[in-house]
């Protein structure tokens, strides 16, 4: 079992609430980290300047100087750089613009980065953030929709997160950039510009890890994670407006450590254990889920079930997408033909 | 060349080869316990280098950083790692410099400024140019150098991490160790252009080809490099050709080698030219021959030390992943 701590704000006298989108959130988040931080630094392809391709990062260049800048499109350079200078006493937080691209350059992450703790002994540290955002969007390709998560927890030595609120999107990436072990935080570029919340912005620094209840019910616990839990929500109120069932909705954003108290305890109550990702099935981390929690668990009242991409290459026509990629109305039928 | 070596003093001369037996003296060591079975897995050796870490390495500031290769024993010690916890990595000790964590390959030894050696090619160049950009904003002006051979010139990771460096001027020297062979086949059947130092003007930044095997070449080069990375001008290649007198690994049966190729490097190799050189200027047989001596007697002392040495606990096994 790993650290189940739950992030939670400590109230103080006046919190700071903004009106924030998921974007902006992120941006908000990686302002108060260069501001806080003085070892901070920011970069990235077209981050500085351009301000993001998603416009998420901008004015940071100009508010923080050099301590902000461009890359050549040369994802090794920007991973390999990261963990040289962390090893020299800077505090990286890198953009890879999407989670596709990490994979020319995963030697610098799964060779290097995750080696330098272990090596040394902890003479070395490696606070690395590696902020990318993956997923699939109407006509995106195949090398630019892929839900790569299960590639970087199958690394023991980094840590993953993946927030799908604008709250979690500041809170998290805070979190990562404090943290003294490499974290990679995995946005989804469909939240961006989603509607602008009440974000706490001056809260404490979270702990790592912890799971969000986002939903009540009593049928089945569905685990999910990352642009999905909307759809999952979506999916639990339609179910439960049509059919009368209702199921708990657990979102983990933390995936390494992975709550697993919480997913066990809310397992052993409803009995029944579905994940839900947008990843594909074979390989992905709902697998490793629904094993956690067979481990442990004594009878449950239904088989476990993962549901998520088929096992298939992306395409990119939406007429495609639509009947591979799980949304609202495919989760809800599939928890409902699987609870019946 | 470019330039021309000046002569070193006798003294300096005799330094560097007493530098250089230890290095061999380790190697020849290390080599041993692997052939007599107290040492396991790969081990790659660096017999004939050692004049490129002996200049390199003497020109290090404190605040500098080195990142090496699997290649890396001679290089961490001329960093200032005592040779005993080389050997005891090697052997997979409590004492080893990364409490056999690390291996022959892969140890790292961040207090005597060896940010490790790596067991990916060419992936400890893109480190390098993060290490120099640490020193942009720490305020040490660090100089990062990344050794590395000559198959790594073919690998990506190199290329970006030489145009980034160049790109941002980041004070990063490239030690390209061209010993001809990349692991088991040649250089120049994998590159359309032999002279790989050629490369560096593509990139914009300033290259030299020398003599891999005198350490006074090796030094005023790389030493031109780190007044040229410390005043603003950025990274330089340096391509140091040598030869490997060894198998890209112990036990390698070195079957890809041309007839009397590896006679002809012994006559040029870094320790036989210097002590005759020393020879030239009077330095006495029994001085010269003390340097091996003496190397030797230190290898003796340090391995048996670690072959005493505990081995690791095994309770510590998974310590040190995370925070």
């Amino acid at each position: 079992m790993s650290e189940t701590t739950v992030a939670v704000h400590a109230a103080t006298a006046t919190p700071t609430e903004r009106k924030l989108s998921y974007g902006e959130a992120v941006n908000a988040a990686l302002r108060r980290c260069l501001a806080e931080l003085p070892e901070t630094l920011f970069y990235g392809e077209d981050v500085a300047l351009p301000g993001g391709v998603f416009g998420v990062t901008r004015r940071l260049h100009r508010e923080f100087g050099d301590r902000v800048f461009d890359m050549p499109i040369s994802e090794s350079a920007i991973l390999g750089s990261a963990v040289g200078a962390a090893m020299l006493g800077r505090r990286p937080i890198v953009e890879i613009m999407w989670a596709d691209f990490s994979l020319v350059a995963l030697d610098q992450i799964v060779n290097q980065l995750a080696n330098v703790r272990y090596i040394s002994r902890g003479d070395l540290a490696a606070p690395v953030v590696i902020r990318t955002q993956q997923g699939n969007s109407p006509g995106a390709c195949a090398q630019h929709s892929q839900n790569l998560e299960a590639f970087f927890l199958h690394v023991p030595g980094i840590r993953v997160c993946m927030p799908s609120t604008p709250q979690d999107a500041y809170d998290l990436l805070v979190t990562a950039a404090y943290s003294d072990d490499p974290v990679v935080v995995i946005e989804n570029r469909t939240l961006y510009s989603g509607e602008k919340v009440p974000v706490r912005v001056d809260g404490p620094v979270a702990p790592i890890g912890g799971a969000r209840k986002r939903r009540e019910g009593t049928a089945a616990t569905v685990v999910t994670w990352g642009a999905m839990t909307d759809r999952v929500l979506a999916a639990a109120d339609e179910l439960a407006a049509s059919d009368g069932i209702s199921v708990e909705v657990l979102e983990t954003p933390w995936l390494n450590p992975f709550p697993d108290a919480e997913v066990l305890a809310s397992v052993e109550r409803t009995g029944a254990l579905a994940v839900v990702h947008e990843a594909n099935v074979t390989g992905g981390f709902g697998a490793e889920v629904v094993a956690r929690v067979a481990e442990q668990v004594g009878r449950l009242r239904k088989r476990p079930l993962r549901i998520g991409l088929p096992d298939t290459r992306i395409p990119a026509a939406t007429a495609l997408t639509d009947v591979i990629v799980p949304n609202a109305d495919s989760v809800r039928d599939e928890l409902a033909e699987w609870l019946r | 060349m470019a330039h021309v070596v000046s002569e070193a003093s006798p003294d300096a001369m005799l330094s560097d080869l007493r530098q250089m037996w230890r290095m061999r003296a380790l190697e020849e060591k290390i080599r041993e316990l692997r052939l007599g079975g107290q040492a396991v897995g790969s081990i790659h050796l660096a017999i004939g280098q050692e004049a490129i870490p002996q200049g390199a390495c003497s020109v290090l500031g404190p605040d500098d950083a080195v990142f090496a290769t699997y290649r890396g024993h001679t290089w961490a010690l001329g960093c200032g790692v005592p040779a005993e916890s080389i050997i005891a990595e090697v052997l997979g000790r409590a004492t080893g410099i990364s409490g056999g964590r690390g291996g022959s390959a892969y140890f790292t030894a961040p207090a005597h400024r060896f940010y490790g050696e790596n067991s990916i090619v060419g992936a400890g160049a893109p480190m390098a140019t993060g290490a120099a950009l640490a020193g942009r904003f720490d305020g040490t002006g660090r100089v990062a150098i990344t050794v590395f051979g000559d198959g790594a010139m073919n690998q990506g990771a190199v290329h970006e991490a030489m145009n980034f460096a160049a790109a941002y001027r980041l004070p990063v020297i490239f030690v390209c160790e061209n010993n001809s062979w990349s692991e088991l086949t040649p250089i120049d059947a994998m590159v359309g252009e032999p002279e790989l130092v050629r490369r560096a003007a593509a990139y914009g930044m300033a290259g030299e080809r020398i003599d891999g095997n005198d350490p006074q070449a090796v030094r005023e080069e790389v030493g031109r490099a780190f007044d040229r990375a410390r005043e603003g001008g950025g990274p330089t290649l340096v391509e140091a050709v040598t030869a490997r007198l060894v198998g890209h690994y112990v036990g390698d049966a070195e079957q890809y080698r041309r007839p009397g190729e590896l006679d002809q490097a012994r006559e040029r190799e870094p320790i036989t030219v210097l002590a005759a050189r020393l020879a030239d200027h009077g330095v006495g047989a029994e001085v010269i021959a003390a340097a091996e001596r003496d190397a030797r007697a230190e290898m003796d002392t340090a391995a048996a030390a670690a072959l005493d040495a505990a081995l690791p606990d095994p309770a510590t096994a998974k310590d040190h992943l995370y925070v």
